[in-house]
């Protein structure tokens, strides 16, 4: 990554707060993040302290640096934004669940995003003057566009094959963190299911709930899988095996 | 050196889709079993509605046994072999059936009889030049008891379209004479998968609901299915889906007759100087056992009963167990499945809570049911439709064109969309040839320093043509059922790794072109016997696991009442 650090503090730097909220939680007693995030009750951190919705409990990221994070975390913003039609990936938390899964189930591409982010930066800094977070959007845009397309491809950045692998590697990943499971520690609040009007996770459909979907009447069903503590024992038994992530 | 274990009447290497199924009939006659399984047990409460998971990092085959043998690949003998992304198999009692789709068709009469039938109507010259199909040692009235058996003893559900001769317009026309009804009844449609239906009958098509290995009511005392929407590449959380290890596999561990192993690696079968098997090596943990047996069936996946073969040289064998006529390894085929069509439709097809397995078929244009006077290729394909989806493939759907792959524009695209998108499954004749197979590789081998398979193959002219007018025919069902976008898949080329390879240990009465009998033993080992779609010569135009689990229950069948004269 570079040396020099930007200077401002970003609204996605705002946001990354706010997408974290409930990410912590995971952690506690009650399992999923999608229980307690999505309720107005106090919730539990790591270390069992209460807090209150108004100081909300930070994520801290394991696997990225800081400064990788926010690099992440502002292409995640241009991937899927918030906009007039709701959040976005970074308040989904895909940027979590990427960190989290990055110490895991993803953990053999910790060094594509190594050495993909560090590549991502030098390419800016060469191509535009500039790093990342200080472009414009439409310059942002143009950015995503020539690694996505493999033109940003060459010595001078340093992308382990072209850069479009990289690309497509970040989307599928974003794409996970905003539509998986809350358990992982995305599609906080359900933002990613609401927003391709996902109905939920059921355990059972019986064909009137199958008929109030055909005819629009069926509310979003707002849970993790393991909120049903039928499956939740199972991840139990795995976390005394040392791991609380569930991967 | 191996510890060595009290013997066993029989040993099964593998505990799967035949495997499992085998295991009954050879336990309820008494004899003992001893069924070697490479994974372990999973029950209902691992089998979480988690789309990460299952679907996206491919729990828990990702850890298996067989991830680590994945076979190498090319598509011609002048060609170097690349070993394969993954395999698409599980290790596990009751094998991949646990995440399988479960759709557990019967083939049809034509299937059985593809040289004689072919040529009665269009003359020997049809054949496709370089293939190595055979006609089945038997037809389907044989098998027909044992599919009826299977589909019993498991649970299968579906709508007969020719019971005894006599037809029921609510099934398909072209199916074989059963003997009786499903157990159970077909599972439930979708309004999108009705309006379907509809709209192959304004073509003049018979659309029908498909068999399954699914409980459409509770049935054996175990639960219907809940539709939840997590059925593929997911186990059931309920047991609606009839795996043998909740159907079969308990039912032969109660008689006290089956024991099972797990976490059994099954490395070689050996043999003695009278060319008789006498059992299996297998490593558990770091510990190797030596399990005797008076016979042994081989019931592991296809690509893995030709590597144990081949492995298992001995002085009268000296190029691998029952290949003395270097058969083993020959006839490979895998389904062709690729070339697929995909539509966008104008409105939500309320898709969520579904299964691979509930959908309406058309088989009007699959094997010779429709005249090939005047077209290039013989066989053809099922047309299946179904209501499955997950949030997270169908944020990352195609977007036809219509829109960028990220940005706002593309989130406005998926919000309208993700629920209006249908792909649909077409499995088509696949033919066996001279220069498809499978042997080990020369170079690549699994952590014990055991080679991986090597598959040599790729799709022909007859399959590529077969792939070209299924298309055709499935773009034109979706454009009448409304659909305003349609896209086709590749027509194929290389065979990749699949879960739907037959061959390499072909049945038949020919020794000299087979390896096992119309039995399902081998014609060289006395003590020998095979399961699996790997004895298969023909891949019909459906899934393989309801014939190989019929298959397999008429080897057992055969095994328990001829038990004397073939191992004394």
């Amino acid at each position: 990554m570079a040396d020099t650090k930007p200077q401002l503090i970003s609204r996605r730097s705002l946001l990354r707060s706010a997408g974290a909220v409930g990410a912590a939680a995971a952690v506690g007693a009650k399992g999923s993040p999608a229980a307690t995030a999505s309720s107005h009750e106090s919730q539990l951190t790591p270390t069992g302290e209460q807090t209150s919705d108004n100081k909300q409990p930070r994520y801290i990221f394991e696997q990225l640096t800081a400064d990788e994070a926010e690099l992440l975390e502002a292409i995640a913003d241009q991937l899927i934004p918030e906009d007039d039609l709701g959040p976005g990936a970074v308040a989904a938390g895909a940027v979590t669940y990427i960190d989290r899964a990055l110490g895991g189930a993803l953990s053999e591409s910790r060094d594509a995003y190594h050495s993909g982010l560090a590549a991502f930066d030098r390419y800016c800094r060469s191509s535009r003057d500039a790093p990342f977070l200080e472009l414009s959007h439409i310059d942002q845009v143009s950015v995503l566009i020539d690694v996505e397309t493999g033109a940003a491809t060459g010595a001078s950045t340093g992308f382990t094959g072209s850069s479009s692998s990289f690309f497509s590697m970040l989307r599928s990943h974003v794409l996970q963190g905003t539509f998986g499971d809350p358990f992982y520690g995305g599609n906080q609040n359900f933002v990613g299911w609401d927003l391709i009007r996902y109905p939920g996770v059921r355990t059972s459909v019986w064909p009137r709930l199958q008929t109030q979907l055909e005819a629009g009447e069926l509310s979003p069903n707002h849970r993790s899988a393991y909120d049903s503590e039928y499956f939740e024992k199972a991840v139990v038994r795995t976390a005394t095996k040392g791991t609380y992530h569930g991967d | 050196m191996a510890t060595r274990l009290p013997g066993t009447d029989v040993v099964i290497v593998g505990l799967g889709a035949a495997g499992g199924v085998a295991a009954l009939p050879l336990a309820d006659a008494g004899l003992d079993v001893v069924g070697l399984e490479a994974g372990g047990r999973l029950t209902r409460r691992d089998f979480a509605p988690d789309e990460l998971r299952n679907n996206m990092r491919g729990w828990p085959f990702s850890v298996q046994k067989c991830a680590q043998e994945v076979p190498t690949l090319r598509r011609s003998r002048s060609d170097t072999a690349v070993q394969g992304n993954g395999h698409p198999m599980m290790n596990a009692v009751g094998g991949t059936t646990l995440h399988y789709w479960a759709q557990s068709w019967r083939l049809n009469p034509w299937d059985f009889r593809v040289v004689s039938a072919t040529t009665e109507r269009y003359g020997s010259s049809r054949i496709p030049e370089g293939s190595t199909v055979e006609d089945w040692p038997f037809g389907y009235e044989e098998l027909e008891p044992y599919y009826d058996r299977v589909e019993h003893e498991i649970g299968v559900s579906g709508q007969a379209g020719n019971v005894n001769g006599r037809p029921d317009p609510r099934g398909n026309p072209f199916e074989g004479a059963r003997a009786r009804e499903y157990p159970m009844p077909a599972l439930r449609w979708t309004g999108f998968l009705y309006r379907m239906a509809s709209s192959a009958r304004s073509l003049g098509w018979q659309p029908f609901p498909g068999p399954a290995a699914i409980n459409s009511r509770p049935y054996q005392g175990r639960s219907g299915c809940m539709y939840h929407g997590f059925c593929n590449r997911g186990g059931c959380h309920v047991d609606a889906k009839n795996s043998p290890a909740v159907t079969t596999i308990p039912r032969a561990e109660a008689t006290g007759r089956l024991t099972v192993v797990t976490h059994a690696h099954v490395r070689r079968v050996e043999t003695d100087n009278q060319g008789k098997v006498t059992g299996v090596t297998y490593v558990q943990g770091r510990e190797e056992f030596f399990q005797p047996a008076r016979f042994v069936l081989l019931a592991s996946y296809t690509y893995e009963n030709v590597r144990l073969l081949l492995m298992s040289k001995a002085r009268a064998y000296p190029i691998g167990l029952s290949n003395n006529h270097a058969q083993v390894g020959r006839h490979y085929l895998s389904h062709h499945q690729g070339a697929g069509v995909t539509a966008l439709f104008p409105s939500d097809l309320h898709a969520w809570y579904g299964l691979p397995a509930q959908g309406v078929a058309v088989d009007d244009w699959a094997d010779d049911n429709f005249d090939h006077g005047a077209l290039d290729f013989i066989g053809g394909g099922n047309l299946w439709v179904y209501s499955d989806r997950r949030p997270i493939a169908a944020a990352g759907m195609n977007t036809f064109g219509l829109a960028p792959t990220w940005g706002s524009a593309w989130k406005a695209f998926v919000r309208d969309n993700a629920d209006r998108t249908n792909s649909a499954y077409i499995q088509k004749t696949t033919l066996p040839y001279d220069s498809n197979y499978m042997d080990l590789d020369p170079i690549v081998t699994d952590p014990l320093g055991d080679p991986v398979i090597r598959i040599t193959a790729e799709y022909k002219q007859n399959e590529l043509a077969v792939a070209d007018f299924l298309q055709d025919k499935m773009e034109r069902w979706y454009l009448e059922a409304g659909a305003i976008k349609v896209t086709r898949g590749g027509l194929g080329g290389q065979m990749g790794v699949s879960t739907h390879a037959y061959g390499g240990t072909r049945m038949g009465d020919n020794a000299e072109t087979n390896v096992v009998n119309r039995y399902g033993l081998s014609h060289e080992v006395p003590n020998l016997g095979i399961l699996g779609a790997s004895v298969m010569g023909t891949s019909g135009a459906r899934n393989p696991t309801l014939t190989a689990q019929a298959l397999a229950w008429r080897t057992a069948a055969h095994l328990a009442s001829n038990w004397r004269s073939i191992v004394e």
